[in-house]
């Protein structure tokens, strides 16, 4: 059986904390850039011009259809050197927290995207119709009128999707970056208490979710009461 | 063959049903009415332990419904219930809906199960219908099938909770012709209804409830013609302005 | 600098010379369908015995059910993978945790992952089989019982049989899931699909063909897994039925 010794964390607190910090960061980033995109992919698929909601529905149903993991990797390996040669940037300089966001904002963007096209067309339809008997222009309409009753009820979907990229944030351990659960494995590594620090790292993922998870059902309760 | 005594229960602090005694005697067909809220489906649910209940006893064919003891499925398969919302099973044929409890409870051979459901069928009138899915009939012919369904257990007795107010009006009488049939035959029945027609045509007896207790419990006669509490006075008036 | 697309050098043979990148390829594309195969019979397995427990009366059933589901949903995917492939040797008895460690480490990288993704996704099955339980109306447990069923029986023969139906569409996606989360495990250094095409980029200087390929390899999974679950929906259709609300 395995001896416990802790003793190597309350030492790396401070590392660890960074190391959430960055995993914050992305998610963060990643749950604003993503709904904003996911916003515009979801009005292109349902708009009238084929051409917009035709891009729209390949975009979502490509990257619904390829693992987080890969594009990730695709983001680390390939974008780099992409962004060296389009902005003249020193070989080496170290972009793999803009391109990890980028990475997990497109991806994130065609999954919030279908929850924002499901919020939409959750609203009547005479909503629209009222809003256009008015003599409101489609954006008028839709940014007055159809948006804001749309996000409403998609507010717990889109919060529980902000869990889960914060979950999936830790996949950014493909591309070295030094999240809560790449600093947790590291500082395992360097002391071989990787056993320990694998399991603090858990716990900690499963407190922060579960509280968080709990106060999005506290919302939605209040949401549906309302 | 059915006898009630005190029957309380609560939700929380929310008191369903307060000392409810009555007894159902064989052959007699009971109609319990009464507003909305008043407790009448609870009740007819006690009977067959569906719904549990705090306080009091009742007695199903000397078999006491509330004892921990009582293997609740066997007493359950000598008491028949047809639903307000027929609760055929949508995923098996007609007849399956009337074979699958005859074989898996009663331990009947599929070939005395489909007999016996084939006969019963035929006799609520729906016999080329065996075939189909729930999903198919008409809600009066998906109640009628759960009335065939019910008697092919060959029942003690049977409970009715509210068995034509799912049904569009043109459909109510076909469900209530099958039910006054089996009245006349002497089956022993107890009735959730609003439907004061049948009530004066088959009841024994009609008991009337509110807010959870049994107000009134007397024969059709005395109850349509001197309704004694102002409450019964007043939901005959507006049943009758129907 | 423009880009030298090649696309023959699937047909070259390996820097190990052991065989062709297109084998490679064809290597990893197997094991991503093994590894989630395999894990998606166990997830079903487990999920649906879970799902089933968290609508029992039984309130001690029901919470351990509620609490098996609350833990493997509230922890990322690849921390719970390395739990699985780091931590649980160590937890184990010595010699059983010795033992897998003396194992192929192909073999323990696949049982790791099998384990973990097979877990992971029956916490996600048993939410499906939970809202599908309890979608269906609540007279239909009631006329089970009425009619004499006990309640394993009243399962068996009426709530599960319509609620397998209703669940189909949803377990679809979390069947392309399985798949998708699978490219996980090539962190710990299973060579499943992802990490042959990160191997490829690695020998090769042509990873825009690699990626490309490695998404249509993931692509065509989600169509014949669509299609499939499509004609599995077909199959169990009841007729005129129409929905449970």
């Amino acid at each position: 059986m395995h001896e416990f010794d802790w003793s190597s964390i309350p030492n790396a607190l401070p590392f660890l904390w960074d190391g959430m910090k960055i995993s914050l960061e992305i998610t963060l980033s990643a749950v604003v850039f993503g709904i904003v995109w996911g916003t515009l992919l979801a009005l292109m698929r349902l708009s009238s011009v084929s051409v917009l909601s035709w891009f729209a529905a390949a975009y979502v149903n490509l990257f619904r259809a390829v693992p987080l993991v890969m594009v990730l990797l695709w983001f680390f390996l390939i974008v780099p050197h992409l962004l060296e040669r389009l902005f003249g940037l020193p070989p080496g300089s170290d972009v793999r927290l803009a391109s990890a966001i980028a990475g997990f904002a497109l991806f994130e963007a065609a999954y919030y995207s279908e929850i924002i096209r499901a919020g939409i067309q959750s609203v009547p339809k005479g909503q629209m119709a009222a809003a256009s008997a008015l003599g409101m222009t489609y954006g008028q309409s839709m940014r007055l009128v159809v948006l804001p009753q749309a996000f409403r009820n998609m507010v717990p979907l889109l919060l529980t999707q902000g869990i889960i990229l914060f979950q999936d944030t830790s996949l950014v351990y493909v591309s070295a970056l030094a999240d809560f659960f790449g600093a947790a494995y590291k500082v395992g590594d360097r002391d071989g208490r990787l056993v320990e620090l694998l399991l603090f790292a858990g716990v900690v993922y499963f407190i922060i979710c579960f509280a968080a998870s709990r106060l999005v059902r506290h919302f939605q309760n209040r949401l549906k009461t309302a | 063959m059915i006898s009630m005594n005190k029957v309380s229960k609560h939700f929380g602090t929310f008191q369903v049903l307060t000392d409810c005694t009555t007894q159902v005697h064989k052959g007699e067909v009971i109609v319990v009415c009464g507003p909305s809220g008043s407790g009448k489906s609870t009740l007819i649910k006690c009977v067959n332990g569906l719904e549990p209940f705090q306080s009091g006893e009742i007695i199903v064919n000397g078999v006491s419904v509330g004892d921990p003891k009582t293997n609740l499925s066997k007493l359950r398969s000598t008491v028949g219930m047809v639903f307000q919302n027929f609760e055929l099973f949508p995923h098996m044929k007609i007849i399956d809906n009337l074979c699958i409890a005859q074989v898996k409870v009663l331990g009947r051979s599929l070939e005395q199960a489909r007999e016996k459901g084939s006969k019963l069928l035929e006799r609520v009138g729906l016999r080329e219908q065996a075939e189909k899915f729930p999903g198919q009939l008409s809600g009066g012919q998906q109640q009628r099938v759960a009335i065939a369904r019910a008697l092919a257990m060959d029942p003690i007795c049977m409970l009715f909770d509210e068995p034509t107010s799912a049904l569009d009006p043109e459909m109510v009488n076909e469900v209530l012709d099958v039910m006054t049939e089996l009245a006349q035959e002497g089956m022993t029945m107890m009735c959730v209804t609003h439907e004061m027609g049948f009530a004066r045509r088959v009841a024994s007896r009609v008991i009337f409830m509110d807010q959870g207790r049994i107000v009134e419990d007397d024969s059709k006669e005395a109850f349509f013609q001197n309704p004694r509490s102002e409450r019964a006075q007043q939901f005959l008036a507006k049943i009758l302005h129907h | 600098m423009a880009y030298n697309w090649n696309w023959g050098v699937f047909l070259q043979p390996t820097a190990t010379g052991d065989d062709t990148y297109l084998g490679w390829m064809f290597y990893g594309f197997k094991m991503t369908i093994a590894l989630s195969l395999s894990a998606w019979l166990i997830a079903l397995a487990v999920g649906a015995v879970v799902g089933i427990l968290r609508t029992v009366p039984n309130k001690l059933l029901a919470g351990i059910a509620t609490a098996y589901v609350e833990v493997f949903r509230n922890i990322p995917l690849l921390v719970q993978l390395f739990l699985w492939y780091f931590v649980m040797p160590e937890l184990l008895p010595e010699q059983l945790g010795n033992a897998f460690k003396q194992t192929n480490p192909i073999l323990q990288q696949f049982l790791a992952s099998m384990v973990c993704l097979a877990l992971f996704t029956s916490a996600r099955v048993a939410e499906q089989v939970r809202s599908g339980i309890n979608s269906l109306p609540p007279g239909q447990k009631n006329a089970g019982l009425a009619m004499g069923f006990t309640l394993a029986q009243t399962y068996r023969h009426v709530l599960l049989p319509m609620a397998v139906r209703l669940i189909v569409p949803p377990l679809t996606s979390e069947f392309l899931n399985i798949f998708k989360n699978s490219a996980v495990c090539s962190t710990i250094g299973l060579l499943e699909l992802a990490a042959q095409g990160r191997q490829l980029v690695d020998y090769t200087a042509q990873p825009y063909e690699s990626f490309i390929a490695v998404t249509l390899a993931y692509l065509t999974i989600n169509v014949v897994v669509m299609f499939g679950m499509r004609w599995v929906e077909a199959r169990v259709r009841v007729p005129g039925y129409i929905g449970a609300k």
